[in-house]
């Protein structure tokens, strides 16, 4: 399964499915990363976590391991 | 009857702009009830009789954050007369979701798209009345910032509510408005033919807060948990997804029917910002430039001379008026002097106690309020243009992946950083954290730094006892970093703090330049907050000590004493009776508690109490020496590190918390956590220097196999999923 996580930057993807539960999930899809949503990936934080996505016209951060639950394309 | 209008938005839309250019100054700040959430209300400027609700910003009115629970009580339960939805023009299909949730509510809507100006410049256009068809409710093209549409706006939303009429249902597909149908039916149709819609949706994503409020029988549930069933079959999907990709899926259609975007791809300006501050080499050095600026602004520069100018002019002798020689201004303290001396009030008998209670009780505690205002002020203004400018966000994304380890925002770096300064609007700062629950940690553990008051006592105890070594003061800070981190570990993992996650989605809004009238509100905003909230608790328990220790039996009665008879005091009456519980820690003697509860005033006060009470003929250095050994010295120090802080402090983290509850919890859990870390550091210190006392150590070792048991415990991996129950449950 390929997930938002191994998009690498500067790359875009289309999302399949999410596979979270709860607060993060309702959370994730509340802010745009809906079924069907072009993400492109836009950086990583210097530390190496979270990530910077552009999505719907905007930026969004979401941590490695919440974007592991984003299968995409 | 008073119109009621709510003012809802996302985070970032110019939400408070827009109520402040509605409102003006009639404005009314307090909290919701049980959050730390603030709430705000206001008169409107242009009519009479017209209330607005700031609703707390929000993306959506899922059940899962204090801000979004908070604004949908109010929506659903208070049922305003119209919402003013202020959606953010360059980022409009995301603002969009929020307002196809609000058109659900069966309230008139009116949709403001702000930064009108903003779209106009980068030549997108939008086509607000094609986007009113679609929406079914009025729209206008406002700015909040330069005024423009604001009166216009207000108008629309009064006209709706006068008229009522709510927009017409959101349109779901097939499948999903036949579940609702037969939801309305089977459980909400008692209610008002307008509120039925909303909940149904919300039944239809299962939203305990929902099926809870509606009382529904087990039965009522079954019987509609298989409508949904059917259709999350069918669409292979689970509800909630369902719900959300309709609405956004909508949205986009509307998107290329009402706006035309200009150059698809070009770079903004806030784009090439960006791509310098959160560079993957430059981001860190340019955050460390940005907050050695916020301190040195607000700590050490204009704040700090600020700060003394209030405490040692103002509260002091006095100054002379903006430096002019010939214009001395008297200080408080002399004004209420003369006063007292106008009044005949006699220096001996019943007027020297008027004279104490007046100028040592009262004013010296006011003083204790307002001589922190200045400085915070000043570090106000700086956070509110950090937040302003969306760099706020920034270190957030940056710093989240050292902070999230101790359970931490990467935001709680400022708070801590400024602790070091003062822990007052170290704790204050702790505001621009939006999730509660980070917040609540960061409030309890900021107190840990040392703050710039103790360093006089950490100096003191270095001089007297450790030869003056600068190790001490570097251990002093040590400590207090690994106090932080390791209470971050232990509470993340205690039920208070695991009960709501803390979801890191998190936008990363466009740079903009903020107004000066915005920053200066919102800076006094925080300010008088402080004074009114944190102003009570300071005054009534500095008077408190005050009392404590200036009154005590002698042999002439009770009566109030000199400073040199500081041993007669209640307070040290109340030292010795319970100093006992202090001597496993080796300094159970009354001064050492005495001078423990007079640092709770100010921590700088540890030093002159010490001074007063170890002073007697000779250096007090060498008394101290005399009467601590390293290890028990050590113990003090770090005890009094790491314990309460002062009542300034305390009251700040009541204003924060907004709890009694959490503020007795917080200090609550500081003196524990002192008392077991100063227990380890006298014990485990005596073994290494003149030889253990076996109970000590053995309790010493039973402290720390504790804290290595809370420390190390596993962190529950199906905590996620446990917290999320207990947060949807609650």
């Amino acid at each position: 399964m390929k997930t938002l996580q191994d998009v690498a930057v500067g790359r875009s993807a289309v999302v399949l499915r999410l596979h979270g539960t709860g607060a993060v999930k309702r959370r994730m899809m509340d802010m745009g990363i809906t079924r069907g949503t072009e993400i492109f990936v836009r950086k990583i934080a210097p530390l190496g976590d979270p990530m910077e996505l552009t999505v719907r016209g905007y930026e969004l951060s979401l941590r490695k391991a919440d974007a592991a639950t984003v299968e995409v394309e | 009857m008073d119109i009621r209008i709510a003012l809802a938005g996302n985070p970032n839309s110019g939400k408070t702009t827009l109520f402040n250019a509605l409102t003006g100054s009639n404005q009314f700040v307090g909290n919701w009830p049980g959050v730390t959430v603030e709430k705000k209300e206001g008169r409107l400027r242009f009519r009479e009789g017209v209330t607005v609700t700031d609703l707390p910003g929000i993306y959506s009115l899922s059940p899962y954050t204090p801000e979004e629970v908070v604004a949908r009580r109010y929506l659903a339960e208070e049922r305003p007369d119209a919402i003013l939805n202020i959606v953010d023009g360059t980022n409009l299909e995301r603002n969009l979701y929020l307002t196809t949730q609000l058109t659900e509510l069966g309230i008139p809507v009116v949709v403001a798209v702000n930064m009108m100006d903003a779209v106009e410049k980068s030549g997108d256009r939008i086509d607000s009345a094609a986007l009113a068809k679609r929406l079914g409710c009025p729209v206008v093209e406002i700015s909040a910032l330069k005024g423009r549409g604001v009166a216009e706006a207000a108008e629309a939303a009064m006209a709706a509510a006068r008229e009522g009429k709510a927009p017409p249902p959101f349109p779901y597909s097939g499948a999903v408005e036949h579940a609702l149908a037969h939801i309305e039916e089977a459980a909400v149709h008692h209610l008002p033919g307008a509120q039925q819609r909303w909940y149904a949706v919300k039944l239809f994503e299962r939203d305990q807060r929902v099926q809870e409020a509606l009382g529904l029988t087990a039965e009522q549930i079954a019987h509609i948990e298989t409508d949904i069933a059917a259709v999350e079959e069918a669409m292979d999907d689970d509800a909630e997804s369902i719900i959300t990709a309709e609405r956004y899926g909508c949205i986009t259609g509307w998107m290329s029917e009402c706006c035309r975007k200009s150059a698809p791809g070009a770079l903004s300006l806030s784009d090439r910002i960006d791509r310098v501050v959160t560079h993957r080499l430059w981001g860190l050095p340019i955050f460390a430039v940005v907050m050695f600026l916020v301190y040195s602004v607000s700590m050490m520069g204009v704040g700090a001379a600020a700060t003394d100018w209030a405490n040692e002019s103002l509260f002091g002798e006095g100054f002379y008026l903006f430096g002019l020689e010939n214009c001395w201004v008297s200080g408080v303290p002399v004004w209420f002097e003369r006063l007292l001396d106008a009044l005949h009030v006699a220096d001996s008998g019943v007027g020297a106690v008027i004279r104490g209670v007046v100028l040592d009780g009262i004013v010296a505690g006011v003083g204790a309020v307002l001589g922190f205002v200045p400085q915070m002020l000043v570090l106000f203004f700086m956070l509110a243009f950090l937040e302003a400018c969306g760099y706020m966000a920034r270190i957030a994304f940056v710093l989240d992946r050292v902070f999230r380890k101790f359970g931490l925002s990467g935001k709680s770096f400022i708070p801590m950083l400024i602790g070091t300064g003062c822990g007052i609007p170290g704790i204050m700062a702790s505001r621009t954290i939006e999730n509660e629950r980070d917040r609540r940690m960061t409030v309890m553990t900021t107190t840990f730094i040392p703050c710039g008051a103790k360093v006089p006592f950490i100096a003191m105890i270095a001089g007297a006892i450790f030869h003056g070594g600068a190790w001490v003061t570097t251990l002093a800070y040590f400590t207090g970093m690994a106090a932080i981190i390791v209470s971050g570990i232990i509470l993340k993992k205690t039920r208070l703090f695991a009960g709501d996650v803390a979801p890191f989605v998190m936008e990363l809004p466009a740079y903009r330049l903020p107004t000066l009238p915005n920053l200066l509100r919102s800076a006094w905003e925080r300010g008088w907050s402080f004074i009114r909230k944190a102003g009570t608790i300071i005054l009534l328990s500095t008077v408190l000590v005050w009392f404590a220790s200036s009154f005590g039996f002698t042999g002439e009665g009770f009566r109030m004493l000199e400073e040199e008879e500081l041993h007669l005091s209640l307070l040290s009456a109340l030292g010795s009776a319970v100093c006992g519980l202090f001597a496993p820690l080796g300094w159970g003697n009354w001064q050492a508690v005495v001078a423990s509860v007079t640092g709770l005033i100010a921590k700088e006060n540890i030093v002159s109490t010490m001074g007063v009470l170890y002073g007697g003929e000779g250096n007090v250095y060498t008394a101290l020496a005399e009467s601590f050994t390293a290890a028990s010295a050590l113990s003090f120090l770090v005890f009094n590190l790491l314990c309460a802080p002062c009542f300034a402090a305390i009251g700040a983290i009541r204003r924060e918390m907004n709890s009694a509850r959490w503020t007795w919890f917080a200090v609550g859990y500081q003196c524990v956590f002192a008392y077991a870390v100063a227990l380890m550091v006298y014990q485990f210190g005596c073994l290494l220097t003149t030889g253990a006392h076996p109970l000590g150590l053995a309790a010493a070792v039973i402290v720390l196999a504790g804290l290595l048991c809370l420390l190390l415990r596993p962190a529950k991996r199906a905590g996620r999923k446990e917290g999320e129950d207990a947060a949807m449950a609650a």
